[in-house]
């Protein structure tokens, strides 16, 4: 199955709006806001130093021994809008699992398309001059690392570094399970003033044609895309997303309330929408992302892993848990998760019970097109 | 007796003055044309509520302002500084330059001076790095030329140590004069949007400065010996030398008295607030009292900021726009703005105007001529405009609950008695210069905005640490001990932290001490 879009050859800096905006979207929510990695990307681009533009890479045409790896950020996305990067702290993260490894990596894979990391792993690839993986390991964004496809199709924690502004690299070796590599770099990356520069784990380019979730970087580019077209042309922006992403409209109306808690570091919480013109109601819980959405008989009307995105009723913007306001007019569309999250063993990690609630996954139904 | 005060507003299109007593009756009120170089329109309008009041110069206790010179300044590229921006925060946030965002003629206009140096915060308040005295020297003799500093260092709303001190260095290098803008005292976290929000400040120290002497002098010249205040963005006042220092405070004066005001004629301490002027409405919302603030990042000149700024929508709808009526009848965005006596059908010139409807179907009068339109271009016109008013009227609205609707301005009249999703529809006495009353009656107020970390206190001790902290910042700032009441109190947990860092925002209003 795939989306009905244009495969891309390559991001330059025209695509870099349109990217964010998908990406944004395909965050649920979460991921943090991918302002801050558009800007450092367009800073590399108009530098004379680096390529203006980077290449893509279909998962499907990697040599199969290829050697591939995930980089991005790591932390409160508070303190990313605060201290961002230096520029070079992924970067360096990747150099030292390659001289720990012995390793050349030949392409980099976004861990996370949703978010701010849909933009980190274009800035390594355009300092490294290396293509980027059309793909990543989620689809959209979840709070933590062993949440991706990589981790639980059985990627080895092989390898692993973070890194501050500093120059500080902390290297991880042999790490017995994903959600231990989350822990420690956690920990480290508390310590080193709460975000840090990540690469992991080193994967072959036949394990990636496998687990990635295809050709998400062109849909994010192109979802943006589309609701930017919409919106110029005086079309409803919200639809032509829903549409390119055969999603379904869960709810149109105004947030009437929202509830926050810190848990373990954790933004949870609830918001709870109103009608525009009834007194009908949807919940929506979250936990960086959006997880579950019920309407107001309390029957269940979306789950995780199933996208539920938030965007803005007249210019089709995401919305993000933080953002979330009193009075604010959205629409709330359901959008069915790549096949790859939805198996049994995707379902331990990241279906509704892997977040703590007794729901079983039921999914939304599937159009032609998809993931 | 002293204790008379005037408000004055000035707009776009009219400046407005009110005199009122000190139980707040309105004694006198008036419109008059805003001038280009917004004093002489000022004085004029100074004079015909004194005159009307019998109210004397030496009878004013209070006199307060409400401008557009800051605003004007940014959309017209005039009269800004040159400003050196100092970031402070390397080896952090190198990837980013400082101004990388801002439209080329305005980093252009402001001298585009930036500089990354070593230094900054952490989240938690530990140091993320040291600062280098001697770069920082270098850096601030290098911007010598300069007409004035922006200072903003990495999480200095946690910690403003490396920012004082960056004041204290430049103050050694270049003098006592210099004014230095510095970033904690003017946004919150989210470092470029308050970067430049405090270039912005910088850059509009002089216009400030300027604005508030002519002020200042034109008081002297009328022999008036009032205290001054100048509007800000929040609805409350601020005092002139407070003014000069943090202009960039008053860019949304006017919508947020207009708010105040309405408020205050209406009763209604709840609800949607409509002001008609000249060439836009704006539409706002009114929380006990005071306007609700805006949670995202405003826009000023194109530039993304992060300071208290009012939750408005303007729609180009007033007194001075275009009807056309070709097709579909539609009135706007075009306007005729303060052009309204020279352009529009009721003076004799050859544009239709709102206004013109409204002379047509006799529900005003105003200039020499009487415009023949048909009933039904009035009708459509009227129903076009209810509807952008009651859309935006909804978006601004928190629930399905009608709430009470204040409709204020000089083109009221164009918005009708009935609004869909309205309990009621106020057009109170004196709404036509309600922003001047607005201001007239404004508190003064005193604002923290700050990251807490609850390792160290329990959040009851944080929010009482930041309510203490902004009552002395109101006493300060002019209020009245006894009326001073925290206004808002809002908590924004951080994620990701173990830590359990919470930023307060906290906000005490009060009356200004006699």
């Amino acid at each position: 199955m795939s989306f009905d879009i244009p495969q891309l050859a390559e991001i330059t800096i025209d695509d870099l709006e349109a990217l964010g905006t998908g990406a944004g979207i395909l965050g649920t929510g979460g991921g943090g806001n991918p302002r801050i990695g558009r800007l450092r990307l367009q800073t590399l681009f108009e530098d004379e130093e680096y390529p203006d533009s980077v290449k893509l890479v279909s998962p499907k045409d990697l040599p199969a021994d290829a050697t591939v790896a995930s980089v991005g950020g790591m932390g409160a996305p508070t303190i990313s809008v605060e201290k961002f990067p230096k520029g070079d702290e992924d970067y360096k993260s990747l150099r030292a699992i390659e001289s720990f490894s012995g390793e050349t990596v030949d392409a980099i894979i976004p861990g996370e398309i949703g978010g701010a990391n849909s933009m980190a792993p274009l800035c390594v690839a355009a300092m490294a001059d290396l293509p980027v993986v059309d793909g990543d390991g989620m689809g959209r964004a979840f709070p933590e690392l062993q949440m991706d496809t990589f981790f639980i199709y059985g990627s080895p924690v092989n390898y692993a570094a973070t890194t501050d502004e500093r120059g500080n690299q902390v290297v991880y070796k042999d790490i017995d399970s994903a959600k231990r590599l989350e822990d420690l770099a956690r920990a480290i990356t508390v310590q080193m003033g709460g975000r840090s520069g990540y690469a992991f784990p080193l994967m072959t380019g036949e394990f990636i044609s496998q687990y990635a979730i295809p050709h998400t970087v062109s849909l994010a580019t192109e979802l943006g895309r589309t609701v930017e077209r919409a919106r110029e042309q005086g079309d409803d922006p919200v639809k032509a997303g829903r549409e390119l992403l055969g999603g379904k409209d869960l709810f149109e109306g105004k947030v009437v309330d929202v509830h926050r808690r810190n848990r373990d570091g954790f933004a949870m919480g609830s918001v709870t929408l109103s009608g525009l013109d009834d007194d009908s109601r949807l919940e929506i819980e979250f936990q960086n992302e959006f997880l579950i959405a019920r309407a107001d008989d309390d029957q269940v009307l979306t789950t995780v892993p199933d996208l539920i995105c938030i965007v803005d009723n007249d210019t089709g913007a995401p919305v993000m848990t933080d953002a979330l306001r009193y009075g604010q007019r959205v629409r709330v569309l359901g959008v069915p998760a790549p096949e790859l999250l939805t198996t049994p063993e995707a379902l331990d990690v990241i279906g509704p019970e892997a977040f703590g609630y007794e729901l079983a996954y039921e999914p939304l139904p599937r159009g032609e097109t998809g993931w | 007796m002293t204790d008379y005060r005037i408000g004055i507003d000035v707009g776009g299109t009219n400046t407005d003055a009110v005199v009122m007593n000190s139980d707040d009756d309105l004694l006198a009120k008036t419109k008059t044309p805003t001038t280009e170089d917004i004093t002489t329109g000022i004085l004029n309008a100074l004079d015909v509520v004194l005159d009307d009041s019998g109210v004397s110069e030496e009878e004013l206790e209070y006199v307060m302002l409400g401008t557009t010179h800051a605003t004007n300044a940014i959309t017209e590229r005039r009269g800004l500084n040159e400003v050196g921006v100092i970031r402070i925060g390397a080896p952090a946030t190198q990837s980013i330059r400082p101004l990388l965002e801002w439209p080329d003629d305005l980093a252009d206009a402001i001298g585009n001076n930036v500089a990354i140096l070593d230094g900054g915060h952490e989240f938690d308040g530990r140091t993320l790095n040291n600062i280098d005295e001697e770069e920082i020297r270098e850096q601030v003799r290098e911007f010598a030329d300069v007409d004035a500093f922006a200072v903003t260092s990495v999480f200095s709303p946690v910690r403003d140590d490396h920012e004082k001190r960056v004041t204290e260095i430049i103050r050694e290098e270049i003098g006592d004069d210099v004014p230095i803008s510095v970033s904690n005292e003017i946004g919150s976290v989210g470092l470029l949007e308050r970067e430049n929000a405090t270039a912005l400040n910088a850059a509009l120290t002089n216009v400030a400065e300027e604005a508030a002497t002519a002020f200042v002098d034109a008081m002297d010249e009328r022999g008036i010996d009032a205290n001054l205040y100048f509007g800000q963005n929040d609805g409350t006042l601020m005092s002139v030398d407070y003014a000069i220092r943090y202009p960039i405070f008053t860019v949304a004066s006017g919508p947020s008295n207009s708010v105040r005001g309405a408020a205050y004629l209406s009763e209604v301490e709840n609800g949607i607030i409509v002001d008609v002027g000249g060439t836009t409405t704006d539409v706002g919302a009114v929380t006990e009292g005071f306007p609700r603030e805006s949670s995202v990042a405003v826009e000023i000149g194109e530039v993304k900021t992060n300071f208290r700024m009012p939750d408005i929508i303007a729609i180009g709808i007033g007194g001075g726009s275009i009807v056309d009526t070709e097709g579909e009848v539609t009135v706007g965005p075009q306007s005729v703005g303060y052009k309204l006596t020279e352009k529009a059908k009721c003076f004799g010139g050859d544009v239709l105007t709102a206004t013109d409807l409204e002379v047509a179907a006799g529900t005003i009068d105003i200039g020499p001529e009487t415009p023949d339109v048909d009933q039904s271009t009035v009708e459509a016109a009227r129903e076009y405009v209810r509807e952008r008013v009651e859309r935006e009227v909804d978006r601004m609205k928190t629930s399905a609950e009608p709430v009470p609707v204040v409709i204020v301005g000089g083109g009221s009249i164009l918005v009708p008695d009935e609004i869909e999703g309205a309990s009621e529809v106020y057009k109170p006495d004196h709404y036509e210069v309600a922003n001047a009353v607005g201001v007239a009656i404004a508190q003064v107020s005193g604002e923290v905005d700050r990251i807490y970390s609850l390792d160290e206190m329990s959040r009851e001790e944080a929010i009482q640490s930041a309510k203490d902290e902004a009552t002395d910042n109101a006493l300060a700032a002019g209020a009245d001990e006894d009326s001073v009441d925290i206004v808002d109190v809002e908590e924004v947990p951080l994620s990701y932290l173990p830590g359990n860092a919470v930023r307060i925002k906290v906000k005490a209003a009060g009356a200004l001490d006699h």
